[in-house]
């Protein structure tokens, strides 16, 4: 039995979960905390928020993130790419900063106008 | 110049506010933003969690506010950035100074939305050398997220507050060793899910009921701390202190809301909250000035800031069309175990038919009720799995409730449930 913390939303739900028994989770408040539940204990992902250099903007660094979570493992591998990104303003919301980060399949993408 | 409305600050309870005083049908608003762009606080907090109650999505501070950004430019109201005010009369004179000069704008109705700040090492008295390398974690935050700028390479982090567990992530992220957090309570002052992702993820201690007792310094900068346990009234215990090499502590140690210009206005602030006491709508003790957001009291999401600041755009677009105005009210009292309430008077007669009511409890309950009492009888009882002192609760009373106090200051209290 693991026991572990809901991060899916701020309610911070208690969780158990059953590795012996088909990963059943009990704890949860809602269906999202059951499915996190399962993919914490087999393979657990993450959203990586960060920022990466910008020219030409009124500050200089442009907020980023993947677009979907990645397996935890591979947030420093990501880190280190995302320091050779250079990007030049303008770029908008949803823009690409880095294409299959770290081989995970998943785009790296800006988060505000700027 | 004159403005029907004019909006302090250009954050989350600025924007909202603004936006819903538009669609209420005020058309002439303006917003007056210290900063060079909208957005305040959200703009560093480039984490994702924001919007969950209100968009159903998990965006990052960037992405909510620019939300409400994208609403506001398909409205008329006017945005100065740039922009500092320096007072606001009871008259509703707004004194500014921005690129423009000095100037003295007239307003028909005003919503402060000026936010909060950070408590600093003077306002919990450390010990020891005044050092660089002590950093508030939000002023450490937007060196790394806007300016890029690293601030240490060894972190202690003093507080468990959340901007303190982001920035334990954010720095070990960014190459940075998180040597420690500290916390002077037995429990941690953040949300749940920033303890496991902030600081479990990277196998950062938490040590809860300890605190800094000692900042040294080598050569003008930080060079260690001195950490101890602390007792249940949170005297540092002898013969318990560790040491940690660091070249930076971040203080993570809570949040006072900024209220020079409400205390210069003339505003009645309520001690607890070291805000503005507020009617349900908003509105404060000078008729046509309203507040919202964590200038109010401290919130710990953004998407109730939002709400909240929406009734207070609301309701001043209603005062601004209509002259006269019903102040009958009932006041609301914190009991056992409640710090605070927001609003702390509902108008009786307002015509709202539901109350929100938000406070904090000042210790964790599991398994409680909140208990609402007038003329020393019970009139309500809400169930409660779980609360926390970090995180504000909420109920909604019914007007046929506050009816029934019949005048009463209603009390709110927190008390374990019966078994």
């Amino acid at each position: 039995m693991k026991e572990m913390i809901c991060i899916v939303c701020p309610k911070g739900c208690r969780l158990k979960v059953d590795e012996n028994n088909n990963y059943n989770v009990t704890g949860n408040a809602c269906p999202r905390g059951a499915e996190y539940g399962k993919n914490e204990t087999r393979n657990p992902v993450r959203v990586l928020t960060t920022t990466v250099k910008i020219g030409g903007a009124k500050y200089r660094r442009c907020p980023v993130r993947t677009e979907h979570a990645v397996p935890k493992g591979s947030l420093m591998e990501i880190m280190q790419q995302l320091n050779s990104v250079c990007l030049i303003s303008p770029v908008a919301i949803g823009d690409i900063a880095l294409e299959n980060a770290a081989d995970t399949g998943i785009n790296v993408i800006v988060t505000k106008d700027m | 110049m004159k403005h029907e409305l004019v909006v302090i600050g250009g954050g989350p309870a600025g924007l909202a506010a603004a936006v819903s005083a538009f669609e209420s049908g005020i058309s002439d608003i303006l917003i007056i933003e210290r900063d060079k762009e909208l957005g305040g606080i959200l703009n560093q907090c480039i984490h994702n969690g924001f919007g969950l109650h209100r968009f159903k999505e998990e965006l990052t501070g960037p992405e909510y506010a620019d939300r409400f950004i994208k609403m506001l430019s398909s409205t008329n109201v006017k945005v100065m950035t740039d922009a500092m005010v320096l007072d606001v009369t009871k008259n509703k004179q707004i004194h500014v100074a921005s690129t423009a000069g000095y100037q003295i704008i007239e307003a028909g109705a005003i919503i402060l939305a000026m936010g909060c700040r950070e408590r600093t090492r003077g306002a919990i008295g450390i010990p020891g050398d005044r050092p660089a390398g002590v950093f508030t974690a939000g002023s450490a935050q937007r060196y790394l997220n806007l300016e890029g700028y690293m601030c240490g390479k060894r972190v202690v982090i003093l507080g468990s507050g959340d901007i303190g567990l982001i920035m334990a992530r954010r720095m070990t992220l960014e190459g940075a060793k998180v040597l420690a957090c500290v916390e002077v309570m037995p429990y941690s002052g953040g949300l749940a899910r920033n303890i496991a992702q902030c600081l479990n993820d990277f196998d950062i201690p938490l040590y809860l009921s300890h605190t800094v007792t000692e900042i040294i310094a080598d050569n003008g900068r930080i060079s260690s701390v001195t950490v101890s346990k602390v007792d249940e009234k949170r005297a540092p215990i002898p013969g318990t202190e560790m040491h940690f090499d660091c070249d930076t502590l971040l203080l993570s140690v809570g949040l006072i809301p900024e209220n020079e210009l409400t205390r210069g206005a003339g505003i009645e602030i309520d001690p607890r909250t070291n805000g503005a006491i507020v009617y349900d709508n908003m509105e404060t003790s000078v008729p046509g000035i309203f507040a919202c957001g964590n200038v109010v009291h401290v919130h710990d999401l953004v998407d109730y800031v939002s709400d909240e600041s929406e009734r207070a755009g609301r309701a001043a677009a209603e005062f601004i069309k209509s002259a006269e105005a019903d102040y009958t009210s009932v006041s609301l009292k914190n009991g056992k175990s409640v710090t605070y309430t927001v609003p702390q008077k509902i108008r009786v007669n307002s015509g709202a038919k539901l109350f929100d009511v938000f406070f904090r409890v000042n210790r964790i309950f599991s398994g409680s009720s909140i208990v609402v009492k007038a003329g020393g009888s019970v009139i309500a009882q809400y169930k409660r799995d779980h609360m926390t002192p970090g995180e504000m609760e909420h109920i909604r009373l019914p007007k046929v409730l506050i009816e029934k106090a019949n005048g009463c200051e209603i009390e709110i209290s927190a008390e374990e449930a019966e078994k």
